[in-house]
Order: C-alpha cells, then structure tokens, then sequence
C-alpha cells in the first residue's frame, strides 16, 4: 500500500469549503461540511453535491467485451442495451461476493465498469484475468475520471440548468454522454441515496469547473456539499447494501437477499460465468433452507445499533448480526440493517433485541427499505 | 473556535466551570464536539451518584461512533441536563452554554486541568 492518502481533483474545494476529511480506502475523502444530518435532510427534501471521485472505474472494450462481462460478472451484461446501466456483482468460483458494481454500457462494444474504491484492485485484477481468451481490453481507467454526483429531488432542475441533454429522456439507471456546464460529461440517472439524482463522469481537470457550476447553479434551490457520513445514512434508510458490511466474501448474492441479480440465463457464453455451479447450490439452499435474512430493524429507543452488535431473542439468545447502524434523521430513530435468523425475519416478530455494549435494547423488525421517495 | 478563558478543561476534552460552593458545572469542548460530528444520544451518570477523575461515567452517541465520557474530577452529581437529554444536539450547536451535562460537587483536590490557553496548545499538538 502507499503512504500518503490520495486525493481528488476537487481537494482544494473540498478544504475551502471547510470539508472535515476522512481516510476512506487510501483516499482523503470530505466526511463532512456542516452537520451531516444538515446534509442527509438537504439531498431528502432539496440537493445535495458529492464527491465520489474515489470509485474505480474500469473501461471494457472490444468484439467480445460483452462476452467477457457475461463470464465474469453475475448478471446478464450482454442484454443491457446501450444507454443502460447494471447493478451486478461479481464473485468468486465458490460464491462469495467480492464487490457489488454498476455496469454501463456506453457502446455496443464499450462498458464502463464501476467498482467501490475499496475493491477497485480486485475487480480490475479479476477482470483481467477473466479476460483471457476473449478478445476484449481492460483497462484501468480510475485516474481518468472524477465523479461528481447531485442527488436530491431538485436535482433534475439544477442540472437542467447547466446542460442541453435531455434528461427527461433519460431513464433511473441510463447514462449517456454530454455536455454538462461546457465540459464533456458522462451523466447517468443513478445514485447510492434513494433519491433521483445523477452522477457525472468527468475529466479530473474538468471537475472543479463542474463543480462550481452545480453549486452557482443549485444555489437558489438549497444544494449543499455533501460528505461521505451522509451518504452513508442515505443508503442505509434506502436499505441499500455496502460492500464489507452485508456484502463480503463470506456471503453469496443469495445470503444477502439479493439473488435475483444472479442471471443463470445469459445473453451470451451459453449462460457459464464464473461461480455459477457454487451459486447454483446456493440459489437451492436458499430456497430449501433459508440462510439467515437481511431485514431492518427500526429502534423503541434512542440507542444507536452499529456493525457487528449481536441481534438477539428475548432471552438473550443470539439470533443474528447488525452490519450497519445509524440514527436516521428521516425517521427520527435509530435504524441497522442486520443478518436475522429465518424464523425472526418477518415484519412484525416479536420480542427482538440488539445487544448495546451489553443493555438489550428493543428493535422492531421491518422490511427493508426503510425510507422510499415518493414519486 | 475559542474555548471560554475562564473555564478549566480536560485533556479528555471536558470543560469545568469555576466552583461555585463546590458545585462546577461541566460540559465537553466545542473541539470535542466537532470531532464527533452530530451528538444523537447522551448518557449522564445520574444524580446522587458519585464519579470519580479519569474513570467513564456516561456515553455521548454521535452518527458514526460512540465515545466514552470521562469525569474529569471526584465528586457527587447534584443536577444533569435534562435539556442535553432530550435534545443532543445541544452539545453541538452551544456546547459551552445549553449544551453543559452535569453539575457535580467536587470533593478532594482536582486533578490536572488546563486553562483555556494551554487546552488550546493541547488540542493544536
């Protein structure tokens, strides 16, 4: 690993503007501005502007990108059509899910592959090696893109007003490119908060000029910069999962309750993919014998769940494990998302408690998300 | 920021006002509160009971970590802030004024505490 923490093209921004930083994955990331919960209710009820230069992106190329990705990923790549993006994961031979990603398909032979920053490495290593025998180019294009996305219900009126794109025409999860405040710009219609909003692909150099626009732009309709603790009680409340937390090696996509991103039907490479007879099994089991579940958790009281507190039944014992936990401002509670056993997974189960450094405190199981826009 | 001058502080990051009939009233620094990000939860040793310098005596719960308060002198809890309970957020928007914990009657010697100016050197090193 290097020494020093990489920073983004907007890191100057980011300390004018009075940002505390944060180490996250070898990257000096904003964590915040002001108050997080300032900046969590801001991208609920107006905008919000990040700085997600830290993600991995990889470019896939060529006559058989789309066979490749088909082979190396979970989903069905080869049928997302161009101007479409893909929530996928990609795993390991025996199962385990080493990152959740967003594919989009830029051109017919062109994908943009988009890895959290922790797992970038592997994914592109992964990649790499599947790539032998197909005639397809994977490169490592994280040093060519800064990301910036606005997110938020007043998101679409701000980036209207410094773009010509059409973004009515544009879709929840589609991306194509554009001219966004006079820089070249991917913009795609996704985002990590369960609002609508968009994230643009931009050139490093072009980031602080978009930036400055947004904000100048989103000035009148009450966009603030946003650091990385908000986004992270956004994704929570939207029951959104985070790889090391309910994704790791350890768990396959069935575990976490999201099997149905696993397509065993596949556009291309007669349906073989990598971790297919292991992910088989899994997709059994989980129907046979249910793995413990991801469910939400919605607290009586004040005390705030975190990652790995034990979950547990009325007398104490352990029936699971919180793998995120915040105070939701939305809700005005404490929330967690956490593994349950099958038999206490259903909305409503009485009698379940998480383990607070040692006070079992009352939760209420509920399905997950917690929190869905209205639209 | 600038931490009160006639206020005494803690190398934990506590501040102590001057004991009036032995009664200090004692909040945590506006560093103290920064560096937590939003306060969301707060547990105070209850009246009546007695703390005692360098050991734990509650809890302040912030959105990302949970952190141990310190009691920055011996002595007995005489009144918590019933106002920081109900409403956390208080250790951050006035940490040295409505967002003060507890009040507790010093017994003994305190320990080692800091003026403002040598919590400010502190805190910068």
């Amino acid at each position: 690993m290097s020494d020093a923490p990489r920073r983004t093209a907007l890191d100057a921004t980011h300390r004018a503007l009075g940002a505390t930083m944060t180490d996250f994955a070898g990257w000096d990331m904003p964590l915040r501005y002001s108050s997080e919960r300032d900046e969590h209710v801001a991208v609920r009820t107006r905008a919000g502007l990040f700085d997600l230069s830290h993600m991995g992106e990889i470019t896939v190329t060529g006559p058989r990108a789309a066979d490749l990705l088909d082979y190396a990923l979970v989903g069905n790549i080869g049928g997302v059509k161009t101007g479409r993006a893909r929530y996928t994961m990609i795993c390991e031979a025996e199962g385990g899910i080493l990152d959740d990603l967003i594919v989009y398909r830029l051109a017919d032979e062109e994908y943009m592959v988009v890895a959290n920053a922790s797992n970038a490495q592997v994914v592109l290593d992964a990649l790499t090696d599947r790539a032998a025998g197909f005639d397809a180019v994977v490169r490592d294009d994280r040093d060519a893109y800064a990301l910036i996305a606005v997110q938020g219900p007043e998101s679409p009126g701000i980036l209207k007003s410094v773009t010509d794109a059409d973004l009515d025409g544009l879709k929840y999860y589609a991306g194509l490119p554009g001219t966004v405040a006079g820089v070249d710009a991917l913009i795609a219609r996704t985002g990590y908060t369960g609002e609508d909003g968009f994230e643009l692909f931009v050139r490093p150099a072009d980031a602080v000029t978009l930036w400055e626009a947004l904000t100048e732009a989103g000035k009148d309709a009450g966009l603030v910069p946003c650091g990385l603790s908000c986004r992270d009680t956004l994704r929570l409340e939207a029951g959104m999962p985070l790889y090391g937390h309910e994704l790791t090696t350890a768990t396959t996509p069935f575990d976490a309750g999201l099997g149905r991103v696993v397509k065993f039907e596949k556009t291309t490479n007669d349906g073989d993919f990598v971790g297919r007879a292991a992910l088989t099994a899994a997709a059994e089991r989980a129907e046979t014998n249910p793995p413990r579940k991801l469910v939400g958790l919605v607290a009586e009281g004040r005390r705030v769940p975190r990652a790995g507190y034990p979950v547990t039944a009325a007398d104490g014992t352990v029936i699971g494990e919180v793998t995120s936990g915040a105070p939701s401002p939305t809700l005005g509670k404490p929330i967690a998302i956490a593994y349950v056993d099958a038999a206490y997974a259903t909305p409503g189960t009485e009698g379940v408690r998480v383990d607070i450094r040692g006070s079992h405190e009352p939760y209420e199981v509920v399905a997950l998300p917690f929190y869905k826009r209205q639209k | 920021m600038s931490n009160p001058q006639q206020l005494r502080y803690s190398k934990e990051h506590e501040w102590l006002s001057t004991a009036e009939d032995g009664v200090s009233t004692v909040g945590i620094t506006e560093h103290a509160a920064n560096a937590l990000g939003d306060v969301v939860y707060v547990q105070l040793p209850e009246a009546g009971s007695t703390i005692t310098a360098g050991e734990t005596c509650g809890e302040l719960e912030s959105t990302k970590s949970v952190s141990d308060l310190y009691a920055p002198v011996d002595g007995e809890i005489v009144e918590i802030n019933e106002d920081v309970v109900s409403d956390p957020s208080l250790v951050n928007s006035a940490p040295f004024e409505g967002g003060w914990l507890f009040k507790v009657k010093i017994s003994g010697e305190p320990g080692e505490l800091l003026s403002a100016d040598e919590y400010a050197a502190f805190i910068q090193s």
